[in-house]
């Protein structure tokens, strides 16, 4: 099953590649990973999208605890959260592409941020199904490159992941 | 007032903070001015080791022989890469210990700089954890950390690179007391409700069995472990790391389980209601097979200080996470305090059926013969009347290390060093210089083989250097035996490359490093020729005993089977 993972950390030179090593040292599977420094800049937030049998989630979560620079290890999905992905996609867009394009982008709620004579460049935002929604509604040919930053998630209402 | 060192001052100065006799190394040019230092000051000696590789494993054996915790310090580059056997070595053992190494400086690392590497990287998957510093102001506390991690939570080896510059640069030094880290606060206190409910379902167990491994000994918690089996009468089983940590010469006690662990042992795993795990960690060399080991309806409580080797193979019905010690003395408090005790009928039923198991004497093996062949097994009983049972063990790896673990039964805990979670050939030597460093008055033997013991022989050097007078004991069969003996098995008799060809001759060797050597043939001069040795109390003696080729380790699982499943003696 598909977990996400909220990691707090220090904000340590080498932090992120003992998180990385761990699950390519133990077999896991990282489906996504974002990271970034939290409002106190000497704590970095990650979250991280695997999956697996919850046998292995739980190892997951107490290998990451195990880490000396791990604050705090919370899965997401155990309650309600919010999951938010960003996805920059370059697409053809010339002819009678360009309006189906646009028309695309305006029903995923996307945004053009940079136009030329053959192309545009679309931000979309949402959970992962989303993203995956886009892609697959739009012509594979047109295409011509996509960047996503894995998936950003936080708990619902008063659910708080801080020290 | 504050003083202003040199980062290399710092360094000595927090290993004598931490009262370390002893710092196992191996100087070159990124720790020359650490060495320059070592120089200046008497706190600590330095041992010089011939590689290392046995500088690792020596303080790695001063940790588990003693309650002190053993360092070590490596130069750059090579030196580090020889030291990682080592530090994986300790790692998969949890043993506490520090390792410093030198870095090329900070301004060439990552320039591909003469002997320089990735150390962090390197030894990141290997260690509890491993810091670069960057700063000599970062230098003490960051020292205070690596001895701090080392030593609480589950331990482990815990690395500090220095680069050169580092050593050089100054700051005013003040050594932190204590320390408190915000990311790292393991749990040691076991929770009273499971402690409360472990103790319930053992007191009403009808067959309770009692598996504890290494970290009894770790945790100095033998005498509570004793104490606690004793009020519940049931049998108990060491593990391989956790020998002497309950005395193998109580009644209670059913040898050692595992691959080659008795029938016993095996079959109370297997065949119990509730068993009770203390610091052991259910791994594949221990219960083979988890899925035929599980059994409908058995209950497992799990005591470990580390949360993710519970329910990691095994699951478990009360898992407590603490100290060892603590837990088994808040249980010990809340039977003593309580009415309930064990059931003694079910418990005598119980002892019927593990007193069957026991009637196969699955240990016995055939005598010599008339040809005088010395048998192995033999070669260890003897050790053990020659010692009074209470010399420090150390092994390498392979048969040898088995037949040491099965015939010289273990009644205190740190006597028995050996590599049981990496399997590392070579420690022998290594670990009985440090386990004699850290216990000079006590009688260390280093059973080996002839395989193993060529894996850091250059160590013998050392061992003149500094006088150690260990025994060692070579059980000389000619061949990689436990290689040999899969082959035999599972390869259809085909040994390929498990036989030793063109050996050196040993006694002239140990010799030729300024020792003595004796050389054994012949079943009835075992004996004499160890009363010998050990009355040659400063010297070391290299005994080279040539046995018999074709014994074989019994009883065995072979891997991936399950723990009743086990081959005998009698059965080939």
């Amino acid at each position: 099953m598909r977990h996400i993972l909220s990691v707090l950390l220090e904000n340590e030179a080498g932090a992120l590649s003992r998180v990385v090593g761990l699950f390519s040292a133990r077999g896991y599977n990282i489906d996504s990973l974002s990271v970034a420094t939290t409002e106190d800049t000497t704590m970095s937030r990650m979250t991280i999208v695997t999956h697996g049998s919850d046998d292995v989630i739980e190892q997951i979560t107490k290998q990451l605890n195990k880490l000396i620079e791990v604050v705090k290890v919370v899965d997401l999905t155990d309650g309600n959260h919010i999951e938010r992905e960003l996805m920059l996609v370059k697409v053809r867009a010339a002819g009678k592409d360009r309006d189906e394009m646009k028309r695309m982008a305006d029903i995923f709620r996307g945004r053009i941020l940079d136009v030329t004579d053959k192309s545009y460049t679309i931000e979309l935002t949402g959970d992962s199904h989303k993203l995956d929604a886009f892609i697959a509604a739009i012509e594979p040919g047109v295409i011509l490159e996509t960047v996503r930053t894995g998936a950003s998630g936080i708990g619902r209402g008063e659910r708080i992941l801080k020290i | 007032m504050a003083e202003k060192l040199t980062g290399a001052e710092i360094v000595v100065r927090c290993i004598a903070e931490e009262n370390v006799d002893f710092v196992f190394g191996y100087p070159g040019g990124a720790v020359l001015n650490i060495y320059d230092e070592i120089f200046k000051q008497d706190k600590f000696k330095h041992v010089l080791v011939r590689h290392e590789q046995a500088a690792v494993h020596a303080a790695d054996a001063y940790s588990r022989s003693s309650t002190k915790i053993g360092v070590a310090l490596v130069t750059s580059g090579p030196g580090l890469t020889n030291a990682v056997t080592g530090i994986a070595t300790a790692y998969m053992d949890s043993i506490p210990m520090v390792i410093i190494s030198g870095q090329v400086p900070t301004h060439a690392i990552g320039q591909d700089a003469f002997q320089e590497c990735d150390t962090v990287g390197i030894t990141r998957p290997c260690v509890k954890h491993n810091f670069l510093v960057k700063d000599v102001k970062d230098l003490a506390v960051t020292m205070k950390k690596a001895f701090y991690i080392a030593t609480t939570g589950r331990p482990g080896p815990v690395l500090v690179d220095i680069p050169k510059d580092v050593t050089q640069h100054s700051c005013t030094f003040e050594y932190p007391k204590t320390i408190t880290m915000r990311s790292y606060n393991p749990t040691i206190k076991g929770h009273s409700g499971q402690i409360k409910k472990a103790v319930e379902l053992l007191l009403n167990a009808k067959r309770p069995m009692i598996y504890a491994g290494g970290g009894v000994v770790l945790n100095d918690a033998s005498a509570q472990l004793t104490k606690l089996v004793r009020m519940l009468g049931a049998p108990c089983t060491n593990t391989l790391m956790g020998l002497g940590g309950f005395p193998a010469s109580d009644p209670q006690f059913v040898g050692m389980l595992g691959m080659h662990g008795t029938y016993e042992a095996n079959m109370a795993m297997q065949e119990c209601d509730v068993l009770f795990a203390v610091g052991a960690r259910f791994d594949d060399r221990v219960i083979g097979n988890p899925g035929h080991f599980f059994r409908e309806g058995r209950k497992i409580i799990h005591i470990d200080i580390d949360p993710s080797s519970i329910s990691k193979r095994v699951k478990v019905d009360v898992p407590i996470v603490g100290y060892v010690k603590d837990v088994l003395e808040e249980m010990i408090g809340m039977i003593e305090q309580g009415d309930k005790r064990p059931d003694a009928a079910s418990l005598k039923a119980w002892w019927t059926t593990v007193k069957d198991w026991q009637s196969k004497k699955c240990l016995a093996f055939k005598p010599s013969a008339a040809d005088g062949k010395i048998k192995p097994q033999a070669v260890v009983q003897a050790l053990w009347n020659a010692t009074g049972g209470d010399a420090i063990i150390t092994s390498d790896v392979g048969q040898h290390q088995m037949w040491a673990a099965q015939y010289y039964p273990f009644d205190k805990p740190r006597k028995w060093i050996n590599s049981g979670g990496l399997g590392t050939m070579g420690v022998g030597i290594p670990y009985a210089m440090g386990a004699q460093l850290a216990n000079p008055d006590a009688t260390v033997a280093c059973i080996t083989g002839e395989g193993s013991v060529q894996m850091c022989i250059q160590e013998l050097s050392t061992c003149k250097q500094y006088h150690i007078p260990m025994k060692i004991i070579n059980l000389n069969n000619r061949s990689l035996g436990m290689v040999r003996q899969w082959q035999e098995f599972f390869y259809g008799n085909r040994y390929a490359e498990s036989y030793m060809d063109a050996l050196p001759d040993f006694v002239k060797l140990a010799e030729a490093y300024g020792h003595v050597g004796m050389k054994i043939e012949k079943a009835g001069d075992v004996e004499a020729a160890l009363r010998e040795a050990i009355k040659l109390k400063d010297r070391l003696v290299f005994m080279d005993f040539i046995t018999d080729e074709t014994e074989n380790v019994f009883p065995m699982i072979p891997g991936g089977k399950g723990l009743s499943e086990m081959i005998l003696a009698e059965e080939l």
